[in-house]
């Protein structure tokens, strides 16, 4: 049985240690459906280690989260059926085509061939990748491997979908192309998102910002609450106060 | 879990795998060349030296290639076991292991499904090398080849969790030598893969304890009976439980809570 919070991430009271070394302290937030909630901190703030309890690939002794209100330790399929994921990393098969890819994430959600072949059409046109379906992940560049990551992420159209530093490494038109698709995805799909990044220009001014720093909140709320005002040079400002690194 | 799911994405994974398999031609022909280095070289030049008394199940003498070819199709399934593991340590350093854990199924099912493939896999392999052996005349009863099947799943399985156990283990690629020359080579030379268990005995008799418990020569012994249209209970029994003990320890070191993912401690690649 599900929560029914109404909310499509709650973490609660979350804390996970290395060992000795604390990762995350008293982590504490949650995600409406729509939102879009830019989670900033610099390297080493803990956001892969948030990342990483959310999707399950870690388990917290201490804490809660909840994805569209099932518990991810207890009802860890419920959760992860409503989950989407980007990595940091590009978690695609090199050698195996677009498609290939495609299908195989979709038959990991249950989807029958026919169901998979409509959605992949349909994700692929809206990122524009459809003509390069057939070519291999190794031939694309790192702009158009992240669209088939997103692309792959909504096959099973996840309430939910999380990106760990999507842009990373990529030019400045793909990564302006890759902030308003998925801002556009928030808007339109009622999709929610949570999107970690220390790049203050991938803020908008209608996201819910959450700054982490060596495994704490420091500030969390609209952008113009938490920098307050929502140009980037306020944005730059209050992150270089609240974590006393300098943004990039 | 629905059962309707767990079946399209068990199809998913062989399949993925089958895929990776077909595009890697150069580990296909790897895969048969190994073995067949051994049956054409090795084994020709041992002819002479080696005899083969009648042991079960063979009912007559035997030539040293026809002994050997069962222990190669071991060979095949236990480099299989490892290559597996090595693509797992990989793929967790690539990250597309991720994709693969944060599929909404149970994690001993996804780890099963990735085992399964792998063993399917290897049984392609053997069936080939068997095609090859039989025209250099080495010539099972037709009904040996349809018993060996269930027997290739089970060794293949049993081989395949050692190698996921071991990658749960190993934190990075450049560990894998290791399980070279600790795992593969020692399992390998110390079983009844090359020489029957009466023959070791002869030369020394902890080799020929060690021989004896080792989980590979049980399940060598499992496919020779089986070639052979015979049913080798104590080797099925084994083979069986090292196959349980192997998985179980396996899920518990990709637990995301108790297993070695944790106790390796470093953030998450």
């Amino acid at each position: 049985m599900s929560q029914s919070t109404g909310l499509s991430l709650v973490v609660k009271t979350l804390s996970y240690a290395y060992g000795n070394k604390e990762a995350l302290s008293d982590i504490n937030f949650s995600i409406a459906p729509g939102e879009c909630t830019i989670l900033l901190g610099p390297n080493g703030a803990g956001k892969s280690t948030l990342f990483s309890l959310i999707t399950h690939l870690y388990n917290s002794r201490d804490g809660e989260i909840l994805i569209n209100g099932f518990e991810v330790k207890k009802q860890s399929c419920q959760a992860l059926a409503n989950l989407g994921v980007v990595f940091q990393q590009t978690t695609l098969d090199m050698d195996l085509s677009v498609l290939q890819n495609l299908h195989y994430h979709a038959s990991l959600h249950g989807m029958t061939r026919k169901q998979a072949s409509i959605r992949i059409n349909e994700e692929l046109e809206r990122q524009g990748m459809l003509a390069r379906k057939d070519e291999k992940i190794r031939q694309l560049n790192g702009g158009h491997r992240r669209r088939v990551e997103i692309a792959r992420a909504l096959l099973h159209k996840p309430s939910l979908l999380l990106l760990d530093e999507p842009t990373v490494g990529l030019d400045v038109p793909s990564r302006k192309g890759i902030v308003e698709h998925v801002h556009s995805l928030c808007e339109n799909d009622d999709l929610s998102v949570l999107w970690a990044t220390h790049l203050i220009d991938e803020v908008y001014p209608t996201d819910k910002l959450i700054v982490l720093h060596e495994g704490e909140i420091k500030a969390q709320g609209s952008v113009s609450n938490v920098c307050g005002g929502d140009s980037t040079d306020e944005i730059s400002h209050a992150f270089k106060q609240l974590t006393q690194v300098k943004p990039l | 879990m629905r059962f309707g799911h767990a079946v399209i994405a068990l199809k998913g994974i062989i399949k993925r795998e089958l895929w990776r398999f077909l595009l890697q031609r150069e580990r296909f022909i790897a895969a048969l060349v190994r073995p067949l280095v051994w049956l054409f070289v090795f084994a020709a030049g041992f002819r002479s030296t080696l005899g083969i008394a009648i042991i079960p199940p063979y009912e007559t003498y035997i030539l040293y290639e026809v002994y050997i070819a069962v222990g190669l199709i071991g060979m095949i399934q236990l480099f299989n076991g490892m290559q597996s593991s090595l693509s797992m340590v990989y793929d967790r350093e690539m990250g597309s292991m991720k994709t693969l854990l944060v599929s909404p199924l149970p994690r001993w099912f996804l780890l099963t499904g990735k085992l399964m493939a792998g063993t399917f896999v290897s049984i392609l392999q053997a069936y080939v090398f068997l095609l090859i052996a039989w025209f250099y005349d080495i010539q099972a009863p037709w009904l040996g080849y349809v018993t060996l099947f269930p027997a290739l799943i089970l060794a293949g399985l049993m081989l395949g969790a050692l190698g996921m156990l071991l990658s749960s283990f190993i934190k990075q690629l450049e560990n894998f030598a290791g399980v070279m020359n600790f795992v593969i080579f020692p399992m390998f030379f110390m079983s009844t893969a090359l020489y029957p268990l009466w023959k070791i005995k002869e030369s020394s008799e902890l080799l020929h304890t060690l021989a004896s418990y080792n989980p590979f020569s049980q399940a060598v012994e499992l496919l020779r009976f089986a070639l052979y249209g015979q049913f080798n209970l104590y080797a099925f029994l084994y083979t069986l439980a090292a196959f349980f003990v192997f998985m179980s320890v396996a899920v518990w070191g990709y637990n995301p809570s108790k297993g070695m993912m944790v106790k390796k401690g470093g953030g998450p690649s």
